[in-house]
C-alpha cells in the first residue's frame, strides 16, 4: 500500500469491478468492497496483456542500459488508453512491442488470446511522422494497406473500401494528391485512414498529433473519438499532451523518467463517457485529474523510486488511482460529484485497485 | 531572363567563332621560295597558312556530314552516322548488362548489411580501376575487339550504379519499411513497392553518372580496338592530319553524351517525389 503522495490522493483499500464491455457506455465501475483476490480473475478482459516485458540494450561499457524491466500492463476490447511521460523513459519502446516492431529483451504481449510474433495486420499503428508513401497518392497510400490486408479483393472493391476511410477522416475531393500537397493534418488523417482502413483489432498512435497546430489538433482529436467510439476501436496512444489525454483516454497510463523506468499509476478517467471538448475542462473532476497528472510530471515521475521506497509497489499490478475534483473545490464536488452520483460510484477519494488476478 | 541568357549565349558563341577565325587567318605569305619546293612543302608552310581549320571550312564539313551521314565507302571511309550508331550500339549493350548486373547486386547489397561487408572490398579494389586497363585481359579471354569494348563500357558503368543502387537501398526511410512491415508486406512486395521507389531516385541518379562515364570511354576504347566506332573515326582522321573531321567528331561527340545525359535526366525527374 502507498502511504506517500498528496492527501487527496490517499488510497482507499477498496477494489472496484470494472464492467467487461467498455464498449457499453454505461459501464463504469462498480465498488466490490471485499472482493476477494481469487475473484479478480474475472475482472478484466484481458484483451491485451502486456506480460513481464522487458528492454535492455547492451552498455557501451559493458553490461547492459535497461529501458524497462518487468513491465505488466493488460488492456480490455475497446478501451482507449493513453500512456504520458516524459521523453526518453521508453513509451515508444512499449508501443513498438506492441506493434511487433521491435521484440522485447524478456516477456511477452498477449493480443487477442495469442502471444504476437511480429507486426500484425490486428494492429494498426498511426507513425507521429504520419509515414506517407510520398510517390502515392492519397487513394494510394490507403488503397496499399487495403491491397495488403486483402491481397486478391478486385481492385473496384478495394479502392470502394479505401474510398470509405477516405470520406470518414473528411478527406473527400482529395483522393488523387500526394502527400506534398497536403498540409500537417491532412497528412495525418490519411495516416489515420490508412490504419483504419484494414480494420484493425487494436490502433497503436505514437505521438499522432503532436506535430500539429493547436486548432487542427483539436479537430482531429474530435475526429479520432468519434470514429474510436462508433468502431469500438481499442487504442493505445501515446501522447505529452495531458489535455489530449484527459479528453481522450478511459485510463492514463503514467510512466516514470528512464532509464529503468516504470508504470509509476494508472489513472482512471473520472470523467463520462460521453463528454464534449467544449465543455469537458469545465467538469468538476477535470483539474483533480489535470493536477494529479500534472504532479506525476513535475515531480513524482523522477523521484517515484524514493516514493516507493519501502512501500509494497508491485509491477503487476500497478496502483490504480481516481482523481478526485482539484483541491480548491475538493469539499463541495468529491462530496456532491454529479458524476459519482449518475454512475452510482461510491465517493472515493481516490480507488486503488488490484488490476489483475 | 531566359532570354536574356539564351542571347549571352549566343553572343559567347559568336565571340568565339570570331576570336577562332581571326587566330588561324594570321601569318601572311612566309619567305618566298621555290614554287616547285612550296608545292612540296604545302600551302602551310610556303603561305603561312594555318593548319588548323577555320570555323567556315568546319560548317562546310558538318554540312557534308549531314547531307550524307550513312555512306559506307569501304572499311576506312564510313559515314559519321554509321560510326555514331555503332559506338551508341557497343554503348547500349553493355551499359544495359550493366544495369541488369549492377541493380539487382545493389539491392542485395542494400538490403543485407552481410553482404554489404562481404562484398565492400572487392567493389573498393575494383571501383578505382581504368577500365582501359581490363582491355588486354578483354582481348586476350574474349578474343573479340568489338566484344572487348563492349565489356568495357559494361565494367564502367557497373560501379556508380551498383554503389548508387546499395546506398538508395540501404537508405530507405526506416517509416516506410515499418509501414511495409505492419501492413505483413512480403519481401518481393516491398522490393517493388517501397525499396525500389524510394530509392528510384538514387538509382537513376547512379545511372546517369554511368551513362556519361560509358560515353566518355568508348571514344578511348575504340580508339583502341579500332575498325569502327566514333573513337575509330576520330583516330583515324587524325591519321588522315584531317583536323576538320577530328574537330566535327569532338562536336558531335559532345552533342550525344548530351542527349544520353538529358533522357536520364528526364527520367530521373519522372520518378523523383516530392517530400
Amino acid at each position: 500500500m502507498r502511504n506517500s503522495g498528496k492527501p487527496e490522493l490517499r488510497c482507499n483499500p477498496a477494489f472496484f469491478h470494472k464492467e467487461m464491455d467498455a464498449r457499453s457506455t454505461s459501464a463504469s465501475t462498480r465498488v466490490c468492497d471485499a472482493l476477494a483476490p481469487g475473484h479478480d480473475q474475472r475482472m478484466t478482459d484481458k484483451f491485451i496483456s502486456i506480460e513481464a516485458v522487458s528492454k535492455k540494450f547492451p552498455a557501451p561499457g559493458g553490461g547492459a542500459t535497461i529501458v524497462f524491466e518487468d513491465l505488466w500492463l493488460s488492456m480490455a476490447r475497446g478501451e482507449f488508453v493513453c500512456i504520458i511521460g516524459h521523453s526518453g523513459c521508453g513509451k515508444t519502446t512499449v508501443l513498438n512491442i506492441l506493434a511487433g516492431l521491435e521484440p522485447p529483451s524478456d516477456g511477452t504481449v498477449i493480443v487477442d488470446k495469442h502471444a504476437i510474433e511480429g507486426p500484425s495486420l490486428d494492429r494498426a499503428v498511426i507513425f507521429q511522422s504520419h509515414a506517407l508513401l510520398p510517390w502515392l497518392t492519397v487513394m494510394g497510400n490507403v488503397a496499399y494497406a487495403v491491397a495488403s490486408k486483402w491481397r486478391s479483393m478486385r481492385r473496384n472493391n478495394l479502392h470502394r473500401q479505401a474510398q470509405k476511410f477516405i470520406d470518414l477522416v473528411g478527406l473527400t475531393g482529395a483522393e488523387h494528391k500526394r502527400p506534398a500537397e497536403l498540409s500537417g493534418g491532412m497528412k495525418q488523417r490519411v495516416g489515420i485512414a490508412r490504419a483504419l482502413s484494414i480494420e484493425p483489432k487494436i490502433m497503436l498512435m505514437d505521438e499522432p498529433f503532436s506535430a500539429l497546430d493547436a486548432l487542427t489538433r483539436g479537430t482531429l482529436q474530435d475526429e479520432v473519438r468519434r470514429i474510436c467510439l462508433e468502431t469500438g476501436q481499442t487504442v493505445f496512444m501515446i501522447t505529452h499532451d495531458v489535455d489530449e489525454a484527459i479528453y481522450l483516454a478511459d485510463r492514463v497510463v503514467l510512466m516514470t523518467n528512464g532509464p529503468n523506468a516504470v508504470l509509476a499509476e494508472i489513472v482512471e478517467n473520472p470523467l463520462p463517457k460521453e463528454r464534449q471538448r467544449n465543455d469537458v475542462h469545465r467538469h468538476p473532476l477535470y483539474y483533480g485529474v489535470r493536477n494529479h497528472i500534472i504532479d506525476f510530471l513535475v515531480s513524482r515521475s523522477k523521484n517515484f523510486a524514493e516514493e516507493m521506497k519501502g512501500a509494497s509497489y508491485d509491477r503487476r499490478h500497478v496502483p490504480v488511482v481516481r482523481p478526485a475534483a482539484a483541491p480548491s473545490a475538493a469539499n463541495s464536488a468529491s462530496a456532491h460529484s454529479p458524476f459519482a452520483e449518475r454512475d452510482g460510484v461510491r465517493e472515493l477519494q481516490s480507488v486503488r485497485r488490484r488490476a489483475e488476478g | 531572363m531566359i532570354w536574356r541568357a539564351a542571347l549571352l549565349s549566343l553572343l559567347l558563341f559568336g565571340l568565339f567563332i570570331a576570336v577562332w577565325h581571326l587566330a588561324i587567318t594570321g601569318g601572311g605569305p612566309a619567305a618566298t621560295m621555290d614554287p616547285e619546293y612550296a608545292k612540296l612543302v604545302g600551302a602551310t608552310a610556303s603561305q603561312g597558312k594555318s593548319a588548323m581549320p577555320g570555323p567556315a571550312d568546319v560548317a562546310f564539313k558538318i554540312w557534308q556530314h549531314l547531307k550524307e551521314p550513312f555512306y559506307d565507302r569501304g572499311s576506312n571511309d564510313k559515314g559519321i552516322g554509321i560510326q555514331l550508331a555503332y559506338s551508341i550500339a557497343r554503348v547500349m549493350t553493355g551499359y544495359l548488362i550493366a544495369v541488369a548486373v549492377a541493380i539487382p547486386i545493389g539491392f542485395l547489397i542494400g538490403m543485407s548489411p552481410l553482404m554489404s561487408r562481404a562484398l565492400d572490398p572487392f567493389i573498393q579494389v575494383l571501383k578505382p580501376i581504368s577500365p582501359l586497363a581490363w582491355m588486354p585481359l578483354a582481348l586476350y579471354t574474349i578474343k573479340d575487339s568489338s566484344l572487348s569494348s563492349i565489356f568495357v563500357i559494361f565494367i564502367c558503368s557497373l560501379w556508380p550504379m551498383l554503389i548508387n543502387t546499395a546506398f538508395g537501398v540501404a537508405a530507405v526511410r526506416k517509416e516506410w519499411l515499418n509501414v511495409a512491415r505492419t501492413l505483413e508486406v512480403g519481401t518481393f512486395r516491398r522490393a517493388f513497392t517501397i525499396i525500389l521507389p524510394a530509392a528510384a531516385p538514387t538509382i537513376l541518379t547512379g545511372m546517369r553518372i554511368s551513362i556519361g562515364i560509358a560515353w566518355l570511354v568508348i571514344v578511348a576504347a575504340e580508339m583502341l580496338v579500332g575498325g569502327t566506332g566514333i573513337g575509330y573515326f576520330v583516330w583515324n582522321e587524325w591519321n588522315n592530319l584531317s583536323i576538320t573531321n577530328v574537330i566535327t567528331a569532338i562536336l558531335v561527340i559532345g552533342l550525344v553524351g548530351m542527349v544520353l545525359d538529358q533522357i536520364l535526366a528526364r527520367a530521373t525527374r519522372l520518378v523523383t517525389f516530392p517530400e
